[in-house]
């Protein structure tokens, strides 16, 4: 079975800070990877790298068919049509959900449909209003996102990047800034996901989701890829030493 | 004791030293002061050409005649031509001397002597036009005349002309060689030294109208008011007048019967002259005149400053996002030139602006009319600082704004079209509202580019009756008037399209007295 995902040999550098040194792993369809690790140690970089926000140096990503690795030959404008194709691919959901708020619940899910993938108000209008209802928003498509809790905005940010139908989606700490209550209705919506075969990539700190739902883990420190294993070895045992401290430090 | 003695002693300095002021001013000659404009003034009053720190002309020779017939110095007060009866009204100089016609509105304001010259006034247009050979011929046509002159009145009176008015001759004249305008109306001695010199300009038509010179006294200075007329007629008749004008070669057949007139007229009619001068308005008729100073302000002024202030917003808003994003997101080079724009255009003064584009550009060949280069001036000038709002506001936006846009798919552009921008416009209306009400009220610059707006009608009505208190307070109040209901709008678009929605709600309610969904908290 050939990966979705495949990462090769990623490295970035910060001015003097080294932020990946060397980062390979692969994930495949239908799988749930969470990416764990100490702040700073470059986990949300390396989630970043992925979708083109953040540039790497060297190395190579291939989502699907598409290959994006650094060359420095090519011009900007060809680098922007590079950065896009790989975006279509791909979509993300940030730790401070980044909805437009200028727009309604509904309106953000059909921007970018509109917009990029020049689809008529009406599809895209149809199918902002499918994902809605599956994160459970169908009652709040006119409001604002300032009238929403986070949990709310959140699940919101999530349809509107599968608006898009992407083939991964990636998560950089999705529940991080939401009250502990609120934490459990957007991890729903992510093991929901999961069972219906989305390719997902989670930054978290979520230990338990992590090892509930996960297929695999991977645990960075430093900028590298400590260990990446199945959350029982993971979790019952680790073989890295960093490993075992981290975990440690969560229970 | 010693107290005592300080204080007599201080007594004794200020008597001798009050003393010795007025036993100087009692023997010195006294000055006769006279205030006129030598500001492109030939032939009346005008920096010498060969010797620019002297000031010549043919009312210098009469203010040096009278002098001596007075037994007073002249002294030249140099003052703005059509504020010359303001000034002599606030005692900056005894007399004003400078081409001023005895007209029966000024007359309600100051006296007039007698009159020391007659002449006409001279339409000039360039050689090739053939279609004006009369004031009737002016209709539906440009023409240019100095501000507030009795040239003006009679040009506002014949109707129907598009009225061009100067601070100075000498740019009308120039405007009219290259073809702004199609026509000058002045008095005959201001055509003579003006036009005649410039090759592609020739007179056009019969002599119009007569036009009356006389000095201007104050009303309470009855004394001096009978000394001048005796000496001008005294002038008259030594032939010493005659003199001067044929000197400047002024001397003409109506001045020639005027004096001829008035130095054979009994005393008596001097007399009656005098008193006719000398009327005041009563309250009531006061209040009349501002009643009726109301519709012209606003229906010949406050058009056109709002057209004005409009249009030239609009520009300004327009290419002032232009400037801001080509700054924030364009390559270095042009980055760099959006920046030196904003800077140039910020850091010197609008007036200048407006002089350069309205009397420079036609130099290079591009000749906007007045309206156009009024918006024009205004919306470059203001692009800058609605430039600078636009930047602060962009970059007001969160980082994750742009991210989330561009994971989605979007290219930059795309991202501040929809995602950016729309944004920004939200949090800059506060500071553009500003802007346009500052702009709004610079729009009364434009009227030095012969526009005629509100303070141009302001400036009118106040040189015409010579009040700048009444008329300015009313004009100022209907900037204030028509200022408001933009403040509101802004308000009203602010709250609107504020992203907290509970402020909307409020917002619509007190617009539509609607109520919308309930909020929750």
């Amino acid at each position: 079975m050939s990966a979705l995902i495949s990462v090769e040999n990623l490295r970035k550098k910060f001015g003097h800070i080294v932020a990946l040194r060397g980062i390979s792993f692969e994930v495949a369809a239908s799988e749930l990877t969470v990416i764990i690790g100490p702040s700073g140690c470059g986990k949300s970089t390396l989630l970043r790298c992925l979708n083109g926000l953040e540039l790497f140096d060297s190395g190579r990503v291939r989502i699907g068919d598409f290959t994006f690795e650094r060359n420095n030959g090519i011009s900007h404008r060809e680098l922007q049509v590079q950065l896009r194709h790989l975006r279509e691919e791909v979509g993300m959901v940030f730790q401070s959900f980044n909805l437009f708020p200028h727009l309604t619940v509904l309106e953000n899910a059909v921007l970018a449909p509109m917009v990029v993938k020049k689809l008529d108000r009406q599809t895209a209008e149809r199918r902002a209003r499918e994902l809605l209802a599956k994160v459970g928003l169908s009652d709040r498509l006119d409001y604002y996102p300032s009238q929403l809790s986070g949990g709310q905005q959140q699940r919101a940010a999530i349809a509107r990047a599968l608006a898009m139908s992407p083939k991964v989606m990636l998560y950089d700490e999705p529940t991080s800034s939401l009250d502990p209550s609120l934490v459990g209705e957007v991890l729903n919506i992510m093991r929901k996901l999961d069972d219906e075969g989305m390719t997902q990539v989670v930054v978290t700190h979520e230990m338990r989701f992590a090892r509930d739902v996960a297929d695999k883990i991977l645990f960075l420190d430093d900028g590298e890829l400590v260990e990446s294993a199945s959350p029982e070895e993971i979790f019952s045992a680790p073989r890295d030493e960093r490993t075992r401290e981290f975990l440690r430090s969560f229970l | 004791m010693e107290q005592m003695s300080a204080r007599l002693g201080l007594l004794t300095l200020l008597l001798v030293v009050g003393l010795a002021g007025l036993s100087a001013s009692a023997d010195e000659p006294q000055e006769l002061r006279w205030g006129g404009d030598s500001e492109g003034g030939a032939p009346y009053v005008f920096q010498d050409p060969k010797n620019p720190r002297d000031i010549i002309g043919f009312e210098v020779d009469l203010a040096e005649a009278l002098g001596e017939r007075l037994k007073r110095r002249p002294v030249f007060v140099q003052n703005q031509w059509d504020g010359l009866i303001p000034g002599l009204q606030r005692g900056n100089y005894d007399i004003a001397m400078n081409g001023l016609e005895i007209t029966e509105d000024r007359k309600q304001e100051i006296n007039f002597t007698l009159p020391y010259y007659v002449t006409t006034l001279q339409i000039s247009v360039r050689v090739e036009e053939k279609g004006i050979n009369s004031l009737a011929d002016l209709k539906g046509r440009k023409v240019g005349t100095l501000k507030y002159s009795l040239a003006q009145r009679v040009l506002e009176r014949e109707g129907g002309i598009q009225i061009r008015t100067y601070d100075g001759v000498i740019n009308s004249y120039h405007d009219l060689a290259n073809g702004r305008l199609d026509a000058v109306l002045n008095d005959y001695p201001i055509a003579i030294y003006y036009s005649r010199p410039i090759p592609k300009l020739k007179f056009a038509g019969p002599p119009i109208e007569m036009v009356l010179y006389g000095i201007g006294v104050r009303k309470e200075d009855a004394a001096l008011l009978a000394r001048l007329n005796q000496a001008l007629l005294d002038l008259m008749k030594s032939g010493e007048l005659r003199r001067i004008y044929e000197k400047w070669g002024l001397w003409n057949l109506e001045t020639e019967k005027l004096f001829a007139q008035l130095t054979a007229a009994p005393a008596q009619a001097l007399e009656d002259y005098t008193r006719s001068v000398t009327r005041k308005l009563s309250w009531r008729d006061r209040l009349w005149q501002y009643l009726s100073y109301v519709p012209i302000l606003l229906f010949r002024g406050a058009p056109m400053t709002l057209l004005i202030s409009v249009l030239g917003m609009a520009l300004a808003i327009a290419f002032g996002l232009i400037l801001a994003l080509v700054n924030l997101y364009a390559p270095r080079p042009l980055a760099w030139a959006s920046r030196a724009y904003i800077e140039l255009f910020r850091g010197t003064p609008l007036l200048i602006q407006l002089y350069l584009i309205f009397y420079g550009l036609p130099s290079v060949g591009i000749r906007l009319d007045p309206l156009a280069a009024a918006i024009v001036g205004l919306g470059l000038n203001y692009a800058a600082y609605e430039a600078e709002n636009y930047r602060a506001g962009i970059q007001a936006i969160p980082r994750g704004q742009m991210e989330a846009a561009l994971s989605l798919g979007m290219t930059r552009a795309q991202a501040l079209q929809h995602v950016i921008v729309p944004q920004a416009l939200r949090i800059v209306i506060p500071p553009v509202t500003n802007d346009f009400i500052a702009l709004f009220k610079d729009s009364s610059v434009v009227s030095v580019i012969t526009m005629v707006e509100l303070t141009k009608v302001y400036g009118q009505l106040a040189s015409t009756y010579y009040d700048y208190i009444g008329v300015g307070i009313l004009t100022a109040a209907i900037y204030f008037l028509m200022g408001l209901p933009f403040v509101r709008l802004a308000r009203w678009a602010e709250a609107r399209m504020a992203t907290d929605k509970r402020v909307v709600v409020v917002a619509r309610r007190r617009w539509f007295g609607v109520g919308a969904k309930p909020v929750e908290g």
